[in-house]
């Protein structure tokens, strides 16, 4: 009982890590990868490693091949979008391979839950020829962590570890060894010809990574991470969450099937397929995301010349987006059994059907109650009003962070949004061919951090007429209030160098460079007005504290007498501290004083109260 | 056997800690347990979900529709929310306190009685009492959470042990908040003991 701890996935994923004697460690946060980076912080005295926050994914990965190339255990951790950003220096290091075992965590968001996109790493791991492991819980995610490190370090190649939304977020029970500090020294660089990529060579070792594909193919068919259970003639291959929904809809009734469980999808562990696929009459293949397994296996059949039939994603048996569930999975399962002439698996009588419920508070996501970004957000919606009477149109361009909640009822502010960093050069380029429009582009100071830069450069060196409004709340606070650059702390919690965001921007060749404290609404407006009407490049540190991390002894109240029950308040700012019991709008507990409705009541009817 | 159940809330109130508290019970009972949350913007006023399963085989992160035997709620619309997710059988113990969301939805009007009563008509056996003001009176309102999971081990309607959950909050409740948990434990189970004689 005693080794037997309950962890979240992402946890089990760290302690793996440190298991397998961890070094080093980077990341950059992103849900819902964010953990593993947590988890190895909180732990990095105890096991004597370094850990670190990068700046963004690719310079995380690049950090971490230099430590890898000093022969230390390394990891990495982002979400599927950050790989996007690392996978620049992925495609290079898959010629050169490593020193120390490097292995990257990956998560991916089926759903999508918090992300932009549904993609799916198993397929960036086919495109750049990196083995890639696909746990299904929390145990499987400590043991197949441990498992990427050795096969990297045996092989010399980086492994992704690939995980989806409810294999991070899953908690479980589960058995850890005892873990003992490093205490292995870490080689150190030794210069080699081997770790500078030219033509030359990547010529070189381009059939070594080939022919590496091949090995591991069959190491994995005799991995134990891919393994069968069952016997009956109906074979259904899944992987990931997926499995665990396959072995709920077929609880009843196993002597109709059998399941392979597949660990490692890539490289395809052909051998272990083929055997399989002998055994059964048919197959059903069931997967989130990408139909990968399922090309794989047809590509195989294809090859051997086996004809059976498959079901899946290409006969619209299966969705090909979105989260899977039992009852996705049973639905596609019975698809299978009618046409093969079979009865049908039992769909659980319901107490009631999600249609059948009355009509309940909806509760969608919102800035917090005293959240700096309302301010601003409701400065430049006033300012383009003002502009909109003289015909000109303000467009704005958001991010990624909490600040895309700029979008939702009522401020309605966000015009664009594509990826983190993007915000500033979109802007850039509607300024060119949008006419009579001014452009804002809002991003966040971990954001300016990670992409933002080159951006800025970018429209200095082209004279883009934009405003840059960069909403500065001293934290990564959409992830979980993660230390970055302009925090003047580390991962670790040491203090460090503040890297100036204004200096940033001055030196990038901003020629408008203004900051104001978002707890003034009336500067906030005056400037925001004074840097869209500037010719040219423009930028505004808007400076506040996250209120999550900073807690405020303020609070404000509505005087009834005053109150000429206008709403303004209660419609226009959308804060959830504020709302309508009965004809004067209420302040509530979770007010934290910032002071908007203040500013913005025009009977002067908000009053500061005593915070109980 | 195995068991699964759903506990719902409003970001802020407990709902990931209650789910912590019950599958470390339900683990060192010696049972298999895994609990998933839907919780990304839950920081920002929103529902929060928690599916947890225990028993003798590893279960799924998510409970299918109709699969859940217990639903412990620790506010009332988001019950009525999850109702989909119980069985036919399936038993409710809540909070009977409602939370309004904010501002923008201002113009609907949300009564909790006739969410009661929607909930009654379908689970019988519903147990809804002010799990706040238990918790409230214990010494702090935000150990609401632990008083409805209390009720909940006292009743019976969770195959666990009442005992066995007193000592998993001596175990993972920081020492600061451990009394007044307890207390808020304990003062549930008396609630239900004096209110259980009325069904």
């Amino acid at each position: 009982m005693n080794n037997k701890h309950f962890l979240m996935g992402n946890e089990a994923i760290a302690y793996g890590a440190i298991a397998a004697g961890l070094q080093f460690g980077a990341g950059y946060p992103g849900t819902p990868s964010t953990e593993v980076m947590e988890t190895l912080i909180k732990n990095a005295k105890k096991y004597n490693y370094y850990v670190e926050w990068s700046t963004n994914e690719k310079v995380a990965l690049e950090t971490a091949i230099g430590a890898s190339f000093s022969g230390a255990s390394s990891i990495v951790t982002m979400k599927q979008v950050g790989l996007n950003v690392a996978s620049d220096p992925l495609m290079s290091l898959t010629y050169l391979g490593i020193k120390g075992p490097l292995v990257l965590l990956v998560t991916d968001d089926p759903g999508p839950h918090s992300s932009q996109t549904e993609q799916d790493t198993r397929s960036f791991g086919l495109f750049s020829n990196i083995p890639v492991l696909d746990p299904s819980n929390s145990q499987e995610a400590y043991e197949m962590t441990k498992y990427a490190f050795e096969i990297s370090k045996s092989y010399e190649t980086p492994v992704i570890l690939r995980t989806t939304t409810r294999v991070s977020h899953r908690c479980d029970d589960v058995v850890l060894e005892e873990i003992k500090p490093s205490n292995e020294n870490i080689e150190g660089f030794s210069k080699s010809s081997r770790w500078a990529i030219f033509p030359k060579l990547t010529a070189k070792r381009h059939p070594i990574l080939e022919k590496l594909q091949k090995t591991l193919s069959n190491e994995f068919s005799d991995s134990e991470f891919n393994f069968k259970t069952g016997t009956g003639k109906i074979g259904i291959i899944t992987s990931g969450a997926s499995y665990h929904y396959v072995n709920e809809t077929i609880s009843n009734n196993k002597e109709l099937f059998s399941v392979l469980k597949i660990g490692t999808p890539h490289p395809f562990p052909e051998n272990k397929l083929l055997e399989f696929t002998n055994e059964v009459d048919s197959i059903i293949v069931v997967e989130e995301l990408d139909s990968y397994l399922e090309d794989q296996l047809l590509q195989l059949l294809g090859k051997i010349g086996i004809s059976k039939p498959v079901y899946g994603k290409k006969n619209n048996i299966f969705p090909c987006c979105g989260e899977y569930s039992v009852d996705i999975v049973k639905i596609g399962i019975n698809k299978v059994l009618d046409s093969l002439k079979l009865q049908k698996l039992e769909i659980s009588e319901k107490l009631i059907d999600k249609t059948d419920i009355i009509s309940l508070p909806v509760r969608p996501p919102n800035l917090c109650a005293g959240c700096m970004h309302r301010t601003v957000f409701y400065a430049f919606k006033e300012v383009s009003k003002e502009l909109k009477k003289h015909n000109i149109q303000t467009i704005f361009s958001g991010d990624i962070g909490c600040y895309t909640l700029g979008n939702a009822p009522p401020l309605e502010l966000i015009d664009t949004c594509l990826c983190m960093g993007a915000g500033i050069s979109i802007a850039g380029g509607i300024s060119r061919t949008t006419k009579n429009s001014k452009n804002v582009a809002f991003i966040g100071d971990s954001t300016f951090f990670h992409s933002g830069i080159p951006a800025v450069i970018n429209a200095v060196y082209n004279n883009a007429d934009v405003t840059i409004a960069v909403l500065d709340n001293r934290t990564t606070a959409m992830t979980g209030h993660q230390p970055h650059p302009g925090t003047g702390k580390t991962a670790l919690g040491n203090l460090t160098k503040l890297i100036d965001i204004e200096g940033i921007l001055k030196s990038c060749g901003v020629e408008f460079v203004k900051t104001v404290s978002a707890d003034d609404f009336s500067a906030c407006k005056e400037i925001s007005k004074e840097a869209i009407d500037y010719n040219g490049p423009s930028a505004v540190v808007f400076r506040g504290n996250c209120v999550s991390i900073v807690k405020s002894d303020k609070k404000y109240a509505i005087d009834k007498n005053k109150c000429i029950s206008c709403k303004i308040c209660v419609e226009r700012l959308g804060c959830p501290a504020i709302t309508m019991t009965g004809e004067i709008p209420e302040i509530m507990e979770n007010c934290t004083g910032c002071g908007l409705c203040k500013a913005v009541c025009p009977a002067d009817a908000v009053i500061e109260v005593t915070k109980q | 056997m195995n068991f699964s159940v759903i506990i719902c809330g409003v970001g802020g109130q407990g709902v990931v800690l209650a789910s912590r508290l019950l599958a470390i019970t339900a683990m060192n009972s010696g049972f298999h347990v895994n609990t998933a949350e839907t919780l990304g913007m839950s920081q920002r006023e929103g529902s929060v979900v928690s599916h947890l399963q225990f028993g003798e085989t590893i279960k799924s992160s998510l409970i299918p529709e109709g699969g859940a035997d217990l639903i412990i709620g620790l506010e009332l619309s988001e019950v009525a929310r999850n109702l989909h997710f119980l069985k036919k059988n399936g038993k409710i113990i809540t909070n009977c306190k409602m939370i309004l969301p904010s501002a923008r939805s201002s113009n609907e009007t949300y009564d909790s009685e006739q969410i009661i009563n929607f909930i009654n008509k379908y689970v019988k056996s519903t147990i809804c009492i002010d799990f706040s003001k238990i918790a409230k009176l214990a010494g702090n309102p935000k150990s609401m959470n632990v008083s409805v999971l209390s009720a909940a081990f006292y009743t019976g309607f969770l195959p666990l042990d009442y005992n066995d959950f007193l000592k998993t909050i001596e175990s993972e409740i920081p020492e600061k908040y451990r009394d007044i948990n307890l207390n808020a434990a304990k003062l549930s189970a008396e609630t239900i003991m004096l209110e259980g004689n009325n069904e």
